[in-house]
């Protein structure tokens, strides 16, 4: 696992400053069918390999980015401000 | 053209056999099982050799008598989760989606030895969770007492009792003062490489084909139906085709077109340099997540959470050390000064509530076994029994009938925790 994440503010921070929350994903409208929302809620496509996810920048900034990383390698790719940038796709 | 092996001659494994090999110097022993070529086609085709897949093999051949089965397994035997846990085995499970099941395989791991004549250190040498508040002490007393309403051994002991079991512990600790612990007797550990080894020689002996080194690359459909699995060996044909590859389920699910709802993680775990006997349990940290027990060969096999991020790979980050070590210290301070011997990473299914899939899919042949989280190692027998009533009669076991590939989108999930659709926080 990198053990550094290049955060878009704060710089190059050790992982232990961040909280993951997982796939970043794009949130269907509230009044999307079901399952648009099971899909987001429940589905994931797990992939082996480049994988965007929100990280919450706790112990800094305090912003929530997007950081694109391997999960079989563990390299990060990418990290950028979430509300700064469309992310996420499909689950 | 294809090399056909020969079979080894089944051998009880006894105390007699061990004397009179011993007699004609050991060198008499045979292979546990075969190393067979893939047939062009079998009734049942089981992706992942690990404990679940071997289990699941055994017992199709044993209860349900389907014998012209294939196991393909990526790796060796051994090399995934079966052989990466920390050994423990119990049945303290809350819910009635659950707690049927697992105390179904308490009673499986009960007989196994004797059932697969091979000795896998079946110890029941009880699993104590330790609470330190009285909202926690409510909360374990709930769950005791949904155990024993499913006929399952809980005690509640108050911080005397503990003492007596495990005066080393740290009872006064400022933070987290331990005020006693829920003590399942029946819980305890197996040695977990002899369990997958007992279940190939079991499966093996009854004509089942364990075939390492076998990756599955893809999945033939025809018609909707899986017809046979692409190969690194080639392609295997299949009347029947079963899932056990936790860890990569979604990975090899996606090869037939489905989505799980289920995320890989890695879940570290450790053992310590040999010690001499002084923990006689598996006891668990009740403020923290740490898990230990101590092996017949002294080492300390302890763990606690998942690192938390997405990964596919069998390695974990200091960061969890660190976080786990501390728990253990604070839980027994007497660990300050031991040294680690190694640590090593297994990759588990997270599924998005915290239980197991044990069920059909969309694709009308296709049979789940996924989602075991880091739960899977106990369930080993029942899941394998399970699975393989679920692939012979194409209905559910009644244990498993919560457990459901679609209970997420029926809203029926099955919430141990109770943490939400969150994988990292299970």
């Amino acid at each position: 696992m990198a053990s550094l994440v290049p955060c878009p503010h704060c710089g190059s921070r050790p992982k232990e400053e961040f909280t993951i929350k997982g796939a970043a994903l794009r949130r269907p409208a509230p009044d999307a069918p079901a399952d648009a929302w099971l899909r987001y809620v429940y589905e994931r496509a797990n992939p082996r390999g480049r994988h965007e996810e929100y990280w919450h920048h706790t112990s800094g900034c305090r912003r929530w980015l997007v950081v694109t990383r391997d999960t079989a390698s563990h390299e990060i790719e990418a990290c950028r401000d979430a509300a700064l940038t469309s992310a996420g796709g499909r689950a | 053209m294809l090399r056909v092996s020969r079979r080894p001659k089944f051998v009880r494994y006894s105390a007699l056999s061990v004397f009179l090999n011993g007699l004609s110097g050991n060198a008499n022993w045979r292979p546990a099982w075969r190393t067979p070529q893939p047939k062009p086609h079998y009734d049942v085709v089981i992706v992942g050799g690990g404990g679940h897949g071997l289990a699941t093999a055994y017992y199709l051949a044993k209860e349900f008598g389907v014998t012209n089965v294939a196991v393909v397994e990526k790796g060796y035997l051994g090399s995934g989760n079966v052989g990466r846990n920390t050994t423990i085995i119990r049945s303290n499970y809350l819910l009635d989606g659950n707690n049927p099941f697992y105390e179904l395989s308490m009673k499986l791991w009960e007989g196994l030895e004797q059932d697969f004549n091979f000795n896998a250190m079946v110890s029941q040498r009880g699993v104590l969770n330790l609470y330190h508040s009285d909202a926690q002490r409510d909360a374990f007393t709930r769950r005791g007492n949904a155990m024993r309403l499913h006929g399952v051994d809980a005690e509640l002991l108050d911080r005397d009792a503990v003492r007596r079991m495990l005066p080393f512990l740290d009872f006064d600790n400022a933070r987290f003062p331990i005020q006693g612990g829920l003590l399942q007797p029946r819980g305890g550990t197996v040695r977990h490489d002899a369990v997958a080894w007992g279940y190939a020689r079991g499966a093996d002996m009854r004509g089942v084909d364990v075939i390492q080194e076998c990756e599955v690359t893809g999945i033939r459909r025809e018609n909707g139906d899986a017809v046979g699995v692409e190969t690194s060996k080639g392609f295997i044909g299949c009347g029947k085709l079963a899932l056990a590859a936790a860890g990569n389920s979604s990975r090899v699910a996606e090869m037939a077109g489905l989505r799980l709802p289920i995320e890989s993680h890695v879940l570290q775990a450790f053992v310590s340099e040999g010690l001499k006997p002084f923990i006689d349990c598996v006891v668990t940290f009740g403020a923290g997540h740490f898990y230990v027990s101590q092996s017949d060969k002294g080492g300390l096999v302890f763990g606690g959470d998942l690192d938390g991020y997405n990964s596919y790979a069998q390695r974990g980050n200091l960061a969890a050390v660190e976080h786990v070590v501390e728990a253990g210290k604070a839980m027994i301070p007497a660990l300050s000064r031991v040294r680690l011997l190694r640590s090593w990473g297994g990759v588990v299914d997270m599924s998005m509530d915290g239980s197991p899939i044990i069920d059909r899919t969309p694709v009308g042949n296709l049979y789940l076994n996924a989602g075991w989280c880091y739960g899977g190692f106990k369930a080993t027998p029942a899941s394998g029994f399970c699975f393989a009533h679920l692939i012979a009669r194409n209905e559910p076991h009644p244990t498993t009938r919560q457990m459901r590939l679609d209970r997420f989108a029926r809203g029926r999930v099955i919430d141990e925790r109770g943490a939400g659709a969150q994988p990292n926080l299970h």
